[in-house]
């Protein structure tokens, strides 16, 4: 990474960080002043939030944006922003290692920096924080208001001292980071996503706790950018719910890019000895201490639901699960709706978007939509990436639906080959003795961008037999999904020759 | 004798007879114990036990053993196991009726903090409840090994094992209680089932073997459709006593197809991954092949030719996902010869021709590594023999030269109620 003089640095990263705030929070925001009562007060300006906010102003209604932090929420400011960015430049490093593999020799010296890789993050963060400042906001017509809120009643929301009236609300509040229950870990301190795009160099030695998406993919990233990393997880294999074959590949190479992996392992207690912490990990009857320099929990996220009054507007939620909703994404008070971290399972930003569309048709234009109609994917960007959508194989079998799998292996796709990213598969279940696609997971360095073409198909209802007649560009990793569909072909061949 | 000019039966019989070997020269006479590996101070592992209890008919029929001398070995195994301390103390031989994964050979007690193992103990129950159907003969020794078999076969708690989950949990400790996952997707633990379904005691409920076959995944990989699991010995260990051939449960009768298909299938599966070849590994090809469980050159990475090469240990290796680390489990290849001997024979021959260092012993060895330059053109090759790969060789080839032991169960009453139990259907079940 090329480096920058450290003061020019500085005086770029405050001015990336003044816009940042400029954009996310200005300092000397004025709420509005509100009157009438809004067709559309939301709580939460984070994805769900704020597409709800524009897309409510551009149908010509009063809407109120209400944030009690920062506008863009996790994903901006915490989540897959500054940790897509930070992969980026830890993937790069790890790629210069296969250089030797290519043909180019590795110029000597090349080194992490990793106050310019964090700088860039906050440089990224200032210009995409733009197409959604609270200025521009303001000027497509949403009223924005920074402050706590929370619910006077079935129809009313208080925010730092103003009161709001409204015909419907959304609560998309979004969630944070969930602390484990470990002996002493408060006490020793401890990091989460939302600490940890801001530091000025790796920690040498980093325990990550957890090894779900989040836990996997920063602990990869940090492992690359030289800290000596331990990933403990409870389960017996990282990414539960995946395909069992998809989490062997990611741990393999996890073990390849040198982290210590402790699967099967609880967390049970952390002290402090020094500027070290010492933390007792239990794995069956095996006990072990580790030391390290910085812990990071990537347990998973809880939703926003406290502080929010949601009794005096009567909807009904859990700590654990969020907020209560029906298919049409309505909460138990009929007029108030919710979407994103706060009421899904599936905590992801596309999440957040999809269901804030729904709730728009649905409170403001009498749509009936239905959040169980969504074809979902998602994507861990571990390298090499592991995304699925639609049902596993187990959840096919559970609803008692006969299924086949078509495997193909990066190996053997050609334009994988050239690029040398082989690991991997795509794995495409249809529904036996048709060709309708249930699911995939794909398994490829790509994998997040391959996904969406089975996304589409699955929601468009096309088959994978109409998939082998769209013409693949050739050489494209994509091109894995033509020989999936190539091979149901060739099946229908055998069949039709019995 | 050449391996060119030699039959195929007798060059079966010659590497059948070599592996029976293993169990004659690494065994504790006196409690039947068989060591898991032949390096010494190697501690005794009660599959290989349950293996050693099943090849002793196999020998007396091809003649390399008196039947009372077999005789004699299988109770002397029985009455240790049956003998030997059942209880939660952490240096008992077992607990429940099943048995610690390893034990000291002398004194039968656990070692190495080893888990009660529950596909380990189905396997040496196999062994048990294969010596009681073979030795049917009226007289004082075999009467004793058909009520000593029983005895212990309705001494195992099978309905403990799940530990009040859906399917059997994969073990226990007697500080730490049942390992907190089980067994999901395809996987050698079909007897598993079979025998706990078939319990006249503490019989496992129907639901828990479709509990465990609904995480099953069919898949067509290089144009062939099978029940996929990674390793070879998953398609092959429940086979060396069962005959899945014919018969059908809901997930085989849904496909069309049956077990023993399925592990051919999944043989010329290892084949065609062994010819693309993908990591471009030395020797591999379409008669040298078979990637499974086994022992490896150990954890290092080296550059070799240019390329950087990861290799493992003991490792649960896989096609076509991997790991793979160029590692080659000829006893695997040569178990699958039931399933294809039009590949496993010529792989034979050429492990003969091509490596004859390895082989001149007639006896294959855990792993070779021709990638990993060693004392010939084999490469590294794991020291010594494990049991479990000569037991599953001895079977193997015997079900393919007679199917002898497919035909001792067949005529088990519990492996057909288990059978039954899981819902097979059709076939000699009929």
């Amino acid at each position: 990474m090329a480096q920058m003089d450290s003061n020019a640095r500085a005086r770029q990263s405050e001015a990336d960080g003044t816009e940042l705030l400029a954009n996310v929070h200005p300092p000397q925001w004025r709420n509005p002043q509100p009157t009438a009562p809004y067709d559309l007060v939301v709580l939460g300006a984070g994805p769900a939030g704020l597409l709800a906010a524009r897309g409510a102003a551009t149908l010509g209604r009063t809407v109120a944006l209400i944030e009690r932090d920062l506008l863009g929420g996790n994903c901006l400011n915490v989540g897959c922003v500054p940790s897509k960015a930070l992969i980026r430049t830890s993937r790069l490093y790890a790629r210069m290692s296969d250089a030797q593999d290519l043909g180019v020799t590795r110029p000597d010296g090349i080194r992490i920096d990793v106050a310019t890789g964090m700088h860039r993050i906050q440089r990224l963060q200032a210009r995409l924080s733009r197409a959604d400042s609270a200025e521009r906001l303001r000027e497509h017509g949403v009223d924005v208001y920074f402050g706590a809120a929370g619910f006077a009643g079935p129809t009313r929301v208080t925010v730092a001292g103003a009161v709001l009236r409204f015909k419907k609300a959304l609560i998309a509040t979004g969630a944070r980071p969930m602390t484990p229950a470990i002996s002493g870990l408060v006490e020793a301190g401890y990091w989460t996503n939302e600490d940890v795009f801001k530091l000025a160099a790796v920690p040498q030695r980093l325990l990550v706790i957890g090894g779900g998406p989040l836990g996997c993919e920063l602990a990869q990233a940090f492992c690359r950018l030289g800290s000596h990393v331990i990933i403990a997880q409870d389960d017996p294999m990282f990414l539960p719910g995946e395909e069992r074959d998809a989490a062997q590949i990611l741990s393999d190479s996890l073990a390849r890019d040198g982290l210590e992996i402790h699967l099967n392992t609880q967390v049970v207690a952390v002290r402090r000895q020094g500027e070290q912490k010492v933390v007792d990990l239990v794995s069956d009857d095996n006990k072990v201490s580790v030391v390290v320099d910085e812990i990071l929990a990537g347990i998973g996220r809880e939703p926003n639901v406290d502080h929010l009054d949601l009794e005096a507007a009567h909807v009904e939620y859990e700590l654990t699960t969020g907020i209560r909703v029906n298919d049409f994404l309505q909460t138990t008070n009929p007029r108030i709706y919710a979407a994103g971290d706060v009421c899904l399972a599936h905590k992801f930003t596309h999440m957040a978007d999809a269901t804030a569309r729904i709730v728009l048709h649905n409170a403001l234009l009498r749509g009936r939509r239905r959040l169980s109609a969504l074809t979902v994917p998602w994507c861990t960007y571990t390298d090499p990436e592991i995304a699925h959508v639609g049902l596993y194989v187990r959840d096919a079998r559970e609803q008692g639906i006969a299924v086949k799998t078509f495997t193909v292996l990066m190996h053997d796709v050609d334009r994988a080959v050239t690029d040398g990213d082989e690991e991997g598969f795509l794995k495409i279940h249809v529904k036996e003795g048709s060709d309708e696609i249930l699911g995939a997971t794909i398994v490829a360095r790509h994998a997040g961008e391959m996904i969406n073409e089975l996304s589409l198909a699955i929601t468009a209802g096309i088959g994978l037999a109409e998939l082998g007649h769209v013409i693949h560009a050739y050489p494209t990793q994509a091109d894995a999904i033509k020989m999936a569909a190539d091979a149901y072909y060739r099946t229908q061949l055998k069949s039709a020759r019995r | 004798m050449s391996s060119t000019t030699e039959s195929d039966e007798a060059l079966l019989e010659r590497f059948q007879c070599a592996a029976f070997d293993y169990f004659l020269k690494n065994c504790n006479a006196a409690n039947g114990l068989i060591a898991d590996t032949s390096r010494a101070g190697a501690p005794s592992s009660i599959a290989v036990v349950g293996f050693a209890l099943s090849c002793y008919p196999v020998a007396v029929e091809r003649g390399w053993m008196a039947r009372a001398q077999a005789a004699a070995r299988t109770l002397s195994t029985l009455r240790f196991l049956w003998e030997s301390e059942q209880s939660e103390a952490g240096n008992a031989t077992g607990y429940k009726g099943f048995y610690y994964h390893f034990l000291d050979m002398q004194s039968g007690r656990r070692v190495w903090q080893s888990e009660l193992s529950l596909i380990d103990s189905t396997l040496l129950l196999a062994g048990v409840l294969t010596a009681s159907v073979y030795f049917e003969a009226d007289t004082r020794d075999e009467r004793e090994i058909r009520e000593l078999a029983a005895a212990l076969y309705r001494r195992v708690d099978w309905q403990w094992a799940l530990g009040g989950a859906a399917t059997v949990r994969q073990g226990w400790k007697p500080d730490f209680g049942f390992f907190h996952y089980g067994w999901e997707g395809y996987s050698e633990g079909a007897i598993l089932y079979v025998l706990g379904l078939a319990s006249p005691t503490h019989p496992l409920d129907p639901a828990s073997y479709g509990a465990w076959t609904s995480t099953y995944q069919w898949e067509n990989i290089y144009d062939c459709e099978f029940l996929y699991a990674g390793p070879l010995f998953i398609h092959q260990f429940s086979h060396a006593w069962l005959d899945f051939a014919g018969i059908q449960d809901e997930f085989m009768r849904e496909k069309g197809s049956d077990y023993f298909q399925n592990s051919r299938r999944a043989t010329y599966v290892q084949r065609e991954f062994a010819q693309r070849n993908p990591h471009d590994f030395k020797a591999y090809g379409a008669n040298c092949w078979g990637i499974s469980a086994n022992d490896g050159p150990g954890r290092k990475t080296l550059t070799l030719d240019h390329r950087e090469r990861r290799f493992f240990g003991y490792a649960a290796r896989g096609v076509p996902y991997g790991p793979d680390d160029g590692t080659i489990a000829p006893c695997a290849a040569l178990a699958s010869l039931p399933f294809a001997p039009q590949l496993v024979l010529p792989l034979l021959r050429l492990l003969c021709e091509q490596y004859p260092g390895m082989t001149q012993s007639s006896r294959l060895p855990g792993g070779f590594n021709p990638t990993l330059p060693g004392d010939g053109p084999q490469g590294w090759v794991s020291e010594g023999y494990f049991g479990l790969d000569q037991g599953l060789i001895v079977l193997m080839i015997e079900n393919y030269r007679s199917g002898l032991i497919w035909q001792l169960m067949r005529r088990c009453p519990h492996i057909v109620t288990g059978l039954r139990r899981a819902r097979f259907t059709g076939g000699w079940l009929t």
